[in-house]
């Protein structure tokens, strides 16, 4: 398998305090601050001071627990969170170049308020939305909607498969206007052309939705979706769905069977652009890197857990192993920083020039929106009059 | 002793998705790129408004089984462009409109929450309710919802939401790197609230905001409206502008509130109110007159006919005569996605009506729409409209406007540059803020805490 054919791309995925749990209590860390725009934004423009490509933002309608599908009464962890599409919204007019990745929810929301909800994202941003897609199988979050029970066990595929029509609703609201609908004509007293505007008349297992949005086509045309996976059921939804997939592979020889079974289950067009996620404890030298990551683990009473690989080593020694998986074909690497803010200053003022220096990582923004800085066009609308005549 | 002089609020409704605004204006500029909704936030806080406000339609509208095509179409998502607005306002208060019907409540206390942390406390929610199968089309229950049970499913909406807001009391969160202690109470957040209508439990995960709660407002003008504000909301967007029907509105509204324990300050009365300044009065008068044409152009005053005569009226001609058939009584489906068409209980009335005035007065079709609908509130001068509403304030016809521009972005302007200044001579409207939240704009409590309140009962 040849590397991937795009240049490097970096993310930084913010979640609280960062990712290891004890991460709160750092010297630096501002647990205190977690609940203002400034945290926000200090941690976004530090991330496009870096040139990243995107930051994504966590979120989830539970408050945070231990456990996947279960509440915890822990009183030692950070709990309580914003929402992340209001935060990517307090954050965009104060920043210029950096992606902006909200996760939402699909499993107990509206396609209908996320797809404008992104759009509008979009309009702030002039161009930078995205929106990373994830659903829930916790019955904690189903009795706070009281709307459905959670069979036993999650209904896993189900979720995904739901999530998978989710987007398609998301998807065909974006286009339901062409891009020339306004067109303030005072000659026949008509603001729109509504032969520009269309029903989406999507209907599925889970939920119908008539459109079009109420929103106009954003800048981008189709803001970037994201999705993470583990298993071939979520690579499934990456391939059909999203223009960006996270993977968390834990080997270069790994990486390369995942990139590859997500492109076999791609229908054609524009390839999925797949970023490894890796939890990252960056520092001057290894071993100060490692007795960190001790240091924390002792704090938080247990050894770190993660779904993606963990690193402690230097940011030279990071850019090894992201240069061979790159050969071995992720296009990108969306970085997790076990604490905040020192991981991702290792991350801007270390990593990316380092990356720099060794011609994998750009020295300015390329375009203006997310999708250019991911070398992806702006897509044609699917209901577009113009493109077929 | 004299009656001390009210202080006048003031807020900015974002021109809307009907005939107030007008589009054609040359200075017309986009309604959806956010640049109009920058240079509109910061025009009303240079005039030092209480806040700005979004209305929100969750359907385009439709007229004869088409969409209406001759108002602004298409808006933003409310929460997130108020949350970018935060970014480039400071004390502005943000008031979004959020339907209580086809959303949830934890997802928008969350959301309300948020919002009102982002922007250190100036969150407002304009609480509306729908029930109609043709909005539910693009929800996942469709319509679900029997009209005579909005209200109750919007009560019930707001009480959830309440018991959400008021789950975390606002210093649980220790933060104690030393003692390893995040939160002070291991069961912060913690709530139930179940009714016929919800049945909802867990833990809410965004911690108590600035203002406890985003500032509540309701819209609704019946007689239960009425009352659910009375009950529990702290302002209410009304459409009587007028000097007697603001005053009887404001002393039903604010004689309802005694029974609820709640003070005669406690709700605010703002009616929507639109305006045209001239240098003189005669100059406005013209220019109002050059509005209203253009706010009811040929095609417009058709599709008004319509909407009251409840049938295609394509081929009737705008500047002859009313239509001589009459309207088709019953269930209005030429219209849909609007609100206005079930202000006309007797549409034959109505129209029988509109004839007598058009043929005595001489006017034709439009001429007729042009004087029964848009009328502005304000017209004159600068001084003679601060006159009118600081009359009209201190008269106990409302306690200030929700202001209306017909041209977007920049119709707030001339108000603020030319009509503030002569209110703030006056002493009746602030010079500057004097608070940060808008709660404190609004010389509005701080919430008590349901627990509070229970203890003290």
């Amino acid at each position: 398998m040849p590397g991937s054919s795009v240049p490097l791309h970096l993310a930084v995925a913010l979640d609280g305090t960062g990712w290891h749990p004890a991460s709160w209590r750092e010297p630096d860390a501002r647990p205190a601050d977690l609940l203002t725009a400034g945290y926000w934004s200090d941690l976004i423009g530090e991330a496009e001071r870096g040139l990243l490509d995107f930051v994504t933002i966590e979120d989830g309608l539970a408050l945070q627990s231990e456990h996947p599908l279960r509440a915890d009464d822990r009183t030692d962890r950070v709990r309580g969170r914003l929402d992340a599409t209001l935060i990517a919204a307090r954050v965009a007019p104060r920043t210029r170049h950096i992606g902006l990745v909200p996760t939402v929810v699909a499993t107990h929301t509206e396609p209908f308020h996320a797809s404008k909800a992104i759009a509008t994202l979009d309009y702030v941003s002039s161009g930078r939305a995205g929106v990373r897609i994830q659903v829930t199988a916790s019955p904690v979050a189903a009795r706070h909607f009281g709307r459905r029970v959670v069979p036993e066990g999650g209904g896993g595929t189900d979720l995904l498969d739901e999530a998978a029509d989710y987007v398609e609703a998301v998807r065909r609201l974006w286009d339901s206007w062409e891009d020339d609908a306004e067109i303030r004509d005072v000659a026949t007293g008509r603001f729109v052309d509504r032969t520009k505007l269309h029903y989406v008349d999507f209907e599925g297992r889970w939920f119908s939705v008539k459109g079009p949005s109420i929103t106009p086509r954003p800048p981008q045309g189709q803001p970037v979706v994201a999705a993470l996976g583990h298993v071939d059921a979520a690579y499934r939804l990456i391939a059909s769905s999203a223009d960006v997939g996270f993977i968390t592979p834990h080997d270069a020889k790994e990486t390369t069977a995942i990139v590859e079974e997500i492109a076999g289950h791609r229908a054609g067009g524009t390839p999925v652009r797949v970023f490894a996620d890796l939890v990252v404890f960056l520092d001057d030298t290894a071993g100060a890197a490692r007795s960190r990551r001790d240091r924390l683990d002792e704090v938080a009473g247990r050894a770190l857990r993660s779904d993606a690989e963990i690193f402690a080593g230097t940011p030279a020694e990071l850019a090894d192993v992201l240069a061979h998986w790159h050969d071995a074909g992720a296009d990108g690497f969306r970085l997790r920083p076990a604490t905040l803010p020192h991981d991702l200053l290792q991350i801007t003022d270390g990593l990316v020039p380092e990356l720099r220096a060794r011609g994998l990582f750009r020295a300015s923004y390329a375009g203006s929106t997310l999708r250019e800085s991911l070398g992806l066009s702006r897509p044609a609308n699917r209901y577009s009059t113009a493109a077929t005549a | 002793m004299t009656k001390p002089l009210k202080q006048i609020h003031l807020a900015a409704h974002f021109p809307g998705v009907n005939n107030t605004t007008v589009w054609s204006d040359p200075a017309s500029g986009s309604h959806i790129d956010f640049a109009s909704f920058v240079h509109f936030a910061e025009t009303a806080e240079r005039g030092k408004f209480d806040f700005m406000f979004l209305a929100e339609g969750l359907r385009l509208r439709e007229q004869g089984g088409e969409i209406y095509d001759l108002d602004v179409v298409g808006r933003p998502d409310t929460f997130t462009v108020l949350a970018a607005l935060a970014a480039v306002t400071e004390r502005l208060g943000l008031t979004g409109t959020i339907n209580s019907t086809f959303n949830e409540p934890y997802e928008v206390a969350r959301q309300f929450a948020s919002l009102d942390h982002l922007s250190d406390g100036r969150a407002a929610w304009n609480v509306v309710t729908s029930w109609d199968a043709f909005t539910g089309e693009n929800f996942r229950r469709g319509g679900y919802l029997a009209e005579d049970e909005r209200y109750e499913r919007a009560e019930g909406f707001l009480a959830a939401a309440h018991t959400l807001f008021d789950s975390w009391q606002g210093d649980e969160i220790a933060a104690d790197k030393d003692r390893g202690v995040f939160l002070g109470d291991a069961a912060a957040g913690s709530f139930a609230y179940s009714d016929k209508h919800f049945d909802i439990s867990g833990r809410f995960n965004v911690p108590r905001s600035p203002q406890g709660r985003p500032v509540i407002f309701q819209a609704g003008d019946s007689d239960h409206g009425r009352e659910f504000a009375a009950a529990g909301a702290d302002a209410i967007f009304s459409r009587h502008g007028t000097l007697e029907d603001g005053q009887a509105f404001y002393a039903d509204v604010k004689g309802r509130l005694a029974k609820y324990g709640r003070r005669h300050d406690q709700l605010l009365i703002l009616p929507a109110a639109t305006f045209v300044l001239g240098d003189t009065d005669a100059e406005a008068a013209e220019l109002a007159q050059q509005v209203r044409l253009a706010q009811v152009s040929p095609q417009t005053a058709i599709k008004f006919l319509e909407q009251l005569w409840n049938r295609d009226l394509s081929d009737h001609d705008p500047d002859g005569p009313l239509p001589s058939v009459d309207p088709v009584v019953g269930e209005n489906t030429i219209a849909r996605g609007r609100a206005s068409v079930r202000m006309y209980r007797d549409p034959v009335a109505t129209a029988h009506e509109w004839r007598a005035r058009a043929e005595a007065e001489g006017l034709t079709s439009r001429e007729l729409i042009v004087e029964v609908t848009g009328r502005q509130n304000f017209v004159g001068s600068a001084r003679t409209v601060a006159d009118r509403i600081d009359h009209l304030v201190q008269a106990d016809a409302s306690d200030g406007f929700i202001l209306v521009p017909h041209v977007t972005p920049g119709g707030l302007d001339p108000f603020v540059d030319e009509v503030v200044p002569l209110l703030q001579e006056r002493g009746t409207f602030r010079s500057d803020y004097e608070g940060t939240t808008l709660r404190e704009h609004l010389g509005l409590a701080a919430p008590a805490r349901r627990a509070d309140a229970a203890s003290a009962v």
